[in-house]
């Protein structure tokens, strides 16, 4: 119990710091973005020398760095993250009209490529047929050797949910590890001897093999969130889908670093959510095991 | 599997070959356009057809697989150069050092790759000139994807610091530096080795999204992920098939990568 609340207070730490940094990261470069000091009312022929110079000076107290980090933090805290450039609009209330849809696609695209994955390292585990094992490396070495971006573009002309473009891009990654893992999993002693006795092949699965490689499942679930996350930005932006990947793909376009900065850390703390709680469950699941 | 890493060796040699040969394959300069053969079809002058401005398809697809070929190598070299510094230093020092560099590592894999990509890629000015953009692109990709490398590299060279002989040499007052280069880094080369082939389809595939993206090598410059953009103005696939080359292309090159890898990707575990 006591080592599951530090493994608990060092995830949240790392968090804090990802937070810390990432500000900072995107404080400097929005900070250095060009543009930034630059602002069209100072071409507004209405405005005297001395308005304009009023609206430098203004500017001149964000100079500072660290002071701008603070006055950014500050209004971060408070929910403030800025305004996209190239939209026009709070990056608050863009980032929370189109999360809806990115996490659907990435809950729908996750669960199949787990599903998919699982399936054909179980089935590969239970026939052990070389010529099984062969096609199936095959076809995920195919998807594995296919950019993120093509798989997307396949999926709009074959008209085909972005989700399981996601689930093809994803799946190849965990896929090996899965087979590897259960074959092994499946040649232990134990289960042989299970097998010899005539105990039923789900009480096989779910009482001696699924407690054994959850552990290790888990971590790489966790990884592949991330997998996920990286897919969803050609996805959405090739199929024509309205979430945080396209919105980054249009900030990127459009050089809109306070949107783009906003979106990879909000991005990077769900992919360290992801993985300390794959992390925790993990080390719950083996805690259970000992 | 011999047959497999042999066909693969010669599909290598094949593309590697004919991309190294371009100026005397291609009927034209990749950037040469024929305003009579706009958005033409295959035929005897242009085996691939012409794109829609004219443009040879079989000289881009020459000279960008000559690109995304020989840039991707240079980028892992950089990577894997990176990675030696920061994670085999960091692992030969030990303690406080590793921990940083691991720290560090960690927080860079946490970034889900092709956001990062693209957001440092967008720190960089899009309107630059094709050749620029090349060596933007390249390098983003071999100064972001040091972090695999760098965390084998560190776990390497830690084990390496424990190990009996460089103990015993380090007993026998060796100075630290000649300890590092004469007894550390050359039993990291095996690992170095396999981290750089191991970076090069990666890159391959990175510089391919980037492209279709948009965020990739800039035009008239042809490289794989600017040839694949094409794509996006299809109806069908079969419509026109020929349009598919350059992802076949792409697809035999990081598979041959993948089978030959097998070994590589054993010794760097």
């Amino acid at each position: 119990m006591r080592s599951l609340r530090w493994k608990i207070a060092g995830h949240a730490l790392a968090l804090l710091a990802t937070v810390l940094l990432g500000g900072l990261l995107s404080a400097t470069l929005v900070r250095l973005a060009p543009g930034f000091g630059v602002d069209e009312l100072e071409l507004d022929p209405h405005l005297n020398a001395q308005s304009v110079q009023a609206l430098h000076d203004a500017r001149n107290r964000d100079r500072n760095v660290f002071k701008f980090y603070l006055s950014y933090m500050n209004r971060a805290a408070h929910g403030d993250l800025g305004t996209s450039l190239a939209l026009g609009q709070p990056v608050r209330t863009l980032l929370r009209d189109r999360a809806p849809l990115t996490l659907r696609l990435l809950a729908v695209g996750l669960g199949l490529a787990w599903v998919l994955a699982l399936t054909l390292a179980l089935s590969a585990a239970w026939l052990r047929l070389s010529v099984y094992d062969t096609v199936t490396t095959m076809v995920s070495g195919t998807f594995l050797c296919l950019p993120a971006a093509v798989l997307a573009l396949l999926s709009v002309l074959w008209n085909v949910p972005g989700s399981l473009a996601i689930a093809l891009i994803v799946f190849p990654h965990p896929y090996p590890y899965a087979r590897n893992l259960l074959v092994k999993t499946y040649s232990r002693p134990h289960i042989i001897t299970a097998r010899a006795k005539g105990l039923g092949e789900a009480r096989i699965l779910f009482w001696h093999v699924v407690p054994v490689v959850m552990p290790q499942l888990l971590a790489v679930a966790g990884v592949s969130v991330s997998l996920a996350v990286g897919a969803a930005i050609p996805v959405e932006a090739l199929c024509g889908l309205a979430g945080i990947g396209q919105l980054a793909w249009q900030a990127a376009l459009a050089r809109d670093l306070p949107l783009l900065v906003n979106i990879t850390v909000l991005v990077t703390l769900v992919t360290l959510l992801a993985n300390s709680g794959a992390d925790v469950i993990g080390h719950v699941v083996r805690g259970h095991e000992a | 599997m011999r047959f497999w890493r042999k066909l693969a060796c010669v599909a290598l040699v094949l593309v590697i070959g004919a991309s190294l040969a371009a100026d005397w394959l291609a009927p034209a300069g990749y950037a040469k356009q024929y305003r009579d053969a706009i958005n033409a079809a295959p035929s005897c002058a242009h085996w691939l057809g012409t794109d829609e401005v004219g443009r040879d398809r079989f000289a881009r697809v020459l000279y960008g697989t000559r690109i995304s070929l020989l840039l991707a190598p240079a980028a892992a070299l950089v990577s894997t150069l990176m990675a030696a510094l920061i994670g085999g230093l960091a692992g030969y020092l030990g303690g406080v050092w590793a921990r940083m560099a691991m720290a560090l590592t960690d927080l860079f894999m946490s970034l889900p790759w092709l956001f990062l990509l693209i957001t440092a890629r967008a720190l960089m000015p899009l309107n630059v000139s094709p050749l620029v953009s090349v060596l933007v692109t390249f390098l983003l990709l071999g100064l972001l994807g040091w972090t695999a490398a760098a965390r084998v590299l560190c776990t390497t060279a830690g084990s390496l610091r424990t190990s009996d002989f460089v103990r015993q040499a380090r007993a026998a007052g060796l100075p630290g530096q000649r300890l590092f280069w004469v007894h550390v880094v050359p039993n990291l080369k095996p690992v170095l080795y396999a981290q750089f082939w191991i970076s090069i389809p990666v890159f391959i595939l990175s510089e391919a999204n980037l492209g279709i993206l948009g965020l990739g090598v800039a035009e008239p410059m042809p490289s794989w992920g600017s040839l694949l953009k094409e794509l996006e103005g299809l109806v069908s696939v079969g419509e026109e098939p020929w349009k598919f080359v350059p992802l076949i292309l792409l697809v035999v090159v990081v598979t041959s990568f993948q089978v030959l890898l097998s070994r590589q990707e054993e010794v760097a575990a």
